[in-house]
């Protein structure tokens, strides 16, 4: 089995790095066995511990011992600790050999590493101990996934869709359970192996169905661990992925229903009644108390400004308390979790620092990664653990049923749903949803807690529908995108113009309603949204940004970026003048000044600076462009690539736009000398200062020297009174992004080498050059959001708008 | 129906549903509309559109009661503005908004597309000479602002900016001179070119169902 992993790489270092890394793993893999085996060894002598401090009293003249072994105490910890590592080391080590990730997606890996350890195991100790157990994968394995997803679920298009994704869900999974259901009992009645050592026709009909309610759930843990490689287009990835996180609604109910009847032994009317009303009970009682938790925790997130390092615990907590009240009361629990990250996500990232926001995403990233590792190890070993009842009509039945039930129910639906769609769903996109219905660990989990008699037959039949699914179907799932030309991830930058269209056509179609006299989605959507403004967003949200609307919400964001980005790549001198201009959002006052001599030195600055300040607000706007470019929404790999290592190609196309830029630039400055102001060097300064509209003062020449309502745009030659900037500190708002850019302005060598009757443009003068240039980098180093831009998805508050 | 006191003929229904593509059901209920708002008369003004209460709220208010009186969008070729319509540019103008039909050739969709996009365009552009200025984007920004208080002048400033530095990237570095004047329509398009207009400007309720092969405008 090792030669699947033997190293394929040709390049040399690559290849020894592989070679080390496995050869690392190996040597934990089996430190791993002989330590557990050592575990029972020593557990097993734990009995005659007794007898022990007996005779040490009487051989008092045995030596102090200065080494020991006592291994009891840490046994625990300890190999949880070294499972957690043999799943990161996993991880590295599949990333070190390209080739292979890109054909076999990890999850196939990882449960591959999974029945290795496994075996290894068995061999070692001829037992292996149960790691997925279903309360260490239902308490631990499972909340961190799901936070993670519902935390950064990108709420437009889901609101948006959130019909399509319900009826998948709902009628979805009930057809695929009775369908499956039914048909394997029928199939057990007919069919009868002579081979197999159990006698099919004694399943009852109650099993099957409970059966088939386990395997019928989409899992969100092998749809994510799949879907993530292979960048589907939105809508796609979301309908799948927005199912498989609602039928946990369905399956719970069922499952317990089920079992119930099971349990009873008859089943009534009035209980097929009750089970509807509990299935509704489950839903929205899940998605209440993950909305209670989260109203809790935006508004703990309020008052948390002193005390910042301690934000995202609270972010956690309460998410993982309305996870465990849900479970409480046996409602859907991963629905509670997702309400609780989705309700509380726009208050709480109104409220918390910016640097507690990347501390969330990167936590919530590792865990959930680290979990879902796990998760696919444990069930690669608790395959290898445990009989299996290998009845190949039944398993291969099973099989062959939950495609044919899978496909039947896509199409079928999907021919109701179109009439209700403005965006059909085309033949492809079925396809492609009926193939991503992959299985997962939680039907094994929910398999593995049976209390039936037919448990081994069902389990192997489960873990049999999973391996396939994940292996066949996860691997097969890419080329066939490929061939198939499905519609790829927009990689497109998220432009302003879109931005600002959005908004626009938002109120532009509520307006229409309004005057058709009609009330249709957008006008309860935007009743939603003034309410929301107007009452709830000043009770959840910190002083002066519960104003703060969207578009400016996302323009800061947008100059933040950029800032980082800038600063990181290009270095601290280049940061110029362009950064007031961002500033401006926070108070700015225009004073008037008197202008100060000329010095003949000093004409020469502003040129220059002029053109190198355009050039930078393009090298910004095109940083921001390959910012951009990273895929939008939650994706784990994206996490782990740092921008620096893909400075090379940025260097050089920057150089190259630089180029282009600098030729443009000297055409440019060919319409901006010409009737410049010959007043003072000031003016210009102070033009520059306020950064705006650099590029087009040409427009207002040509146009006649059309008086723009911008006064500090262009000053008329000869005037006596120069606007320059004032920046006041703006208090509550983003105090951190107030202050580095603070901080990076009195950096600007060419600003404050002016004169000190310009003394007026900055308000904090004076202060160490030195410390603040390291405070700035430190406070800029941490790689943070730039990555990726999940951030970035349209997470306002706006309220469903089905299709 | 009892209570219009002057319902167009069915001939002219015919000629409005087929001109403007909404069924006879939905010309009649938006007839009834128009009378609401017009207060009996047969033509609408601007005042009539003021009386609107929930239009109220609205930041691009003016922008759209303007687009309903804007003759550009009437037909391509007109010009200049109307101070009062009838119900015929009433309905021309509703009909932006229809949903698409479920079968639409590429050439149908991108006719579409265009159509929508020259109405938002028309929008911006306040003084109809066919280019958005930077002032014209500003004003778009501020409006939308407008809701959010004392951030307004100096952000929306910014962002407008912002935006027109996209436009230039958008556009090339070669069209220097056309940038500094505005963004032309063509040049609107190219911007908006990922945004999918066709399937958000719509309001489900002018849906028609009824007319097999979907007149496109």
């Amino acid at each position: 089995m090792f030669s699947r992993m033997a190293p394929r790489g040709r390049s040399g270092l690559g290849r020894s790095l592989a070679e080390l890394g496995l050869l690392l793993l190996a040597i934990l893999v089996l430190l791993d066995g002989t330590v557990l085996s050592l575990v029972a060894a020593i557990s097993s002598e734990s009995d005659t511990h007794e007898a022990k401090p007996v005779t040490h009293k009487n051989t008092s003249k045995k030596s102090f011992p200065v080494l020991g072994i006592k291994y009891d105490d840490v046994s625990v910890p300890f190999e949880i600790a070294l499972w957690v590592l043999l799943a990161s080391l996993m991880k590295l080590g599949f990333h070190l050999i390209p080739r292979l990730s890109n054909v076999v997606p990890e999850s196939c890996l990882l449960i591959s590493v999974g029945l290795l350890v496994g075996g290894i195991l068995k061999l070692a100790r001829d037992e292996v101990p149960p790691v997925l157990s279903d309360r260490i994968f239902f308490l631990c394995l499972l909340p961190p996934i799901i936070l993670d997803a519902g935390y950064f679920l990108p709420i437009r298009p889901f609101v948006e869709n959130i019909g399509t994704i319900l009826m998948f869900a709902v009628v979805g999974t009930l057809w695929n359970a009775f369908f499956v259901g039914g048909l394997i009992y029928a199939v057990c009645q007919i069919a009868q192996d002579q081979y197999s050592d159990i006698d099919l026709s004694t399943i009852g009909i109650l099993p099957c169905l409970l059966f088939g309610s386990i395997i019928s759930a989409v899992d969100p843990v092998a749809v994510l661990a799949v879907f993530e490689e292979i960048h589907i287009n939105e809508l796609l990835h979301i309908l799948v992925f927005g199912e498989s996180l609602l039928n946990d609604a369905v399956t719970v109910v069922l499952y317990h229903l089920f079992e119930e009847f099971m349990d009873s032994g008859s089943v009534s009317a009035v209980d097929a009644i009750l089970g509807l009303v509990s299935f509704l009970v489950v839903a929205l009682g899940g998605v209440l108390v993950g909305a209670f938790y989260g109203i809790l925790a935006a508004f703990t997130s309020r008052f948390t400004s002193h005390t910042r390092v301690i934000e995202p615990l609270f972010v956690f907590l309460y998410s993982y308390m309305a996870y465990l009240s849900a479970e409480v009361f046996h409602l859907s629990g991963i629905m509670s979790l997702i309400a609780c990250g989705a309700v509380m996500r726009p208050y709480v990232e109104a409220n918390i620092s910016h640097k507690s926001h990347t501390t969330i995403k990167y936590f919530l990233k590792m865990w959930s990664s680290v979990s879902e590792t796990l998760i696919f190890i444990f069930l690669g070993v608790a395959t290898v653990e445990g009989e299996h009842h290998w009845d190949w009509i039944f398993l291969t039945s099973t099989v062959i049923l939950c495609l044919v039930a899978r496909i039947i129910g896509v199409v079928g639906l999907t021919f109701i749903i179109n009439k209700f769609r403005i965006v059909k769903l085309t033949t492809k996109d079925q396809f492609i949803i009926a193939y991503g219905g992959l299985r997962g660990a939680i039907a094994f989990s929910l398999g593995f807690i049976l209390h039936s008699e037919h448990k081994r037959i069902f389990l192997t039949a489960i873990i049999t529908i999973i391996f396939f699914t994940v292996f066949v179907q996860g691997m097969t799932i890419k080329p066939l995108v490929e061939l198939l030309a499905v519609k790829k991830k927009n990689e497109a930058k998220r432009s302003i113009n879109e931005e600002i269209h959005t908004r626009f056509l938002d109120h532009l179609l509520t307006g229409i309603e309004d005057i058709c006299g009609h009330y249709g989605h957008h006008h309860w959507k935007n009743k939603l949204n003034r309410f929301n403004k107007k009452y709830v967003k000043k009770i959840l949200i910190a002083g002066d940004r519960s104003k703060e609307p969207h578009l400016i919400a996302f323009y800061h964001k947008l100059e933040m970026k950029n800032a980082i980005q800038m600063v990181e790549s290009g270095g601290g001198s280049k940061l110029n003048s362009s950064f007031p201009s961002t500033v401006s959002m926070q108070n700015i006052q225009p004073k008037i000044q008197s202008p100060p001599s000329a010095r003949p030195s000093e004409r020469v600055l502003p040129q220059l600076t002029k053109g190198r300040e355009e050039e930078i607000r393009q090298i910004l706007r095109t940083n921001l462009q390959k910012t951009r470019q990273r895929l939008q929404s939650y994706n784990r790999h994206t996490l782990v690539v740092d921008p620096d290592e893909e400075g090379f190609d940025d260097l050089f196309l920057k150089k190259r736009r630089r180029m282009e830029l600098d030729w443009k630039l000297k055409q440019m400055t060919n319409y901006l000398s010409v009737p410049r102001p010959q007043g003072s060097p000031t003016m210009s300064r102070a033009r520059i200062a306020s950064g705006r509209n650099t590029d087009f003062i040409p427009a207002q020449q040509k146009k006649g020297n059309k008086q723009s309502s911008d006064s500090q745009a262009y000053v008329k030659p000869g005037a006596e009174n120069v606007p320059t900037i004032q920046i006041d500190l703006a208090s509550p708002q983003s105090p951190d992004s107030v202050r580095l850019l603070d901080e990076v302005v009195q950096d600007q060598g060419l600003t404050m080498s002016l004169p000190s009757s310009s003394r007026g443009a900055y308000k904090t003068s004076g202060k160490d050059d030195g410390r603040d240039q390291q405070t700035l980098l430190r406070c800029l180093s941490d790689p943070g959001p730039d990555p990726d831009d999940d951030d970035d998805e349209d997470y306002d508050d706006d309220e469903p708008v089905p299709t | 129906m009892g209570a219009l006191t002057s319902t167009p003929a069915p001939i002219e229904h015919a000629d409005l549903s087929e001109k403007t593509g909404f069924s006879h059901r939905q010309i009649m209920v938006l007839h009834k509309r128009f009378k609401h708002l017009s207060d009996g008369d047969d033509v609408l003004r601007r005042e009539d559109f003021l009386g609107i209460p929930s239009l109220k709220y609205n930041p691009i208010r003016k922008e759209i009661i303007e687009a309903f009186f804007n003759r550009r969008n009437f037909s391509p070729s007109r010009q200049g503005r109307a101070n009062e319509i009838g119900f015929e540019e009433f309905l021309v103008v509703l009909s932006y908004f229809r949903p698409p039909c479920s079968k639409m050739t590429d050439e149908q969709r991108k006719n579409i597309r265009r159509e929508k996009l020259k109405f938002i365009f028309n929008m911006h552009d306040a003084d109809g000479d066919g280019l958005i200025t930077l002032e014209d984007y500003k004003h778009v920004v501020e409006e939308l602002l407008s809701r959010s208080g004392a951030l307004g002048k100096e952000t929306s400033r910014a962002i407008a900016d912002a935006a027109m530095f996209e436009v230039a990237r958008t556009v090339g570095h070669t069209d220097r001179d056309e940038f500094y004047e505005g963004i032309t329509f063509e040049h609107f398009l190219k911007l908006l070119s990922n945004f999918d207009i066709e399937s958000r400007m719509n309001i489900r309720f002018l849906k028609s169902n009824m007319i097999p092969g979907c007149t496109v405008g």
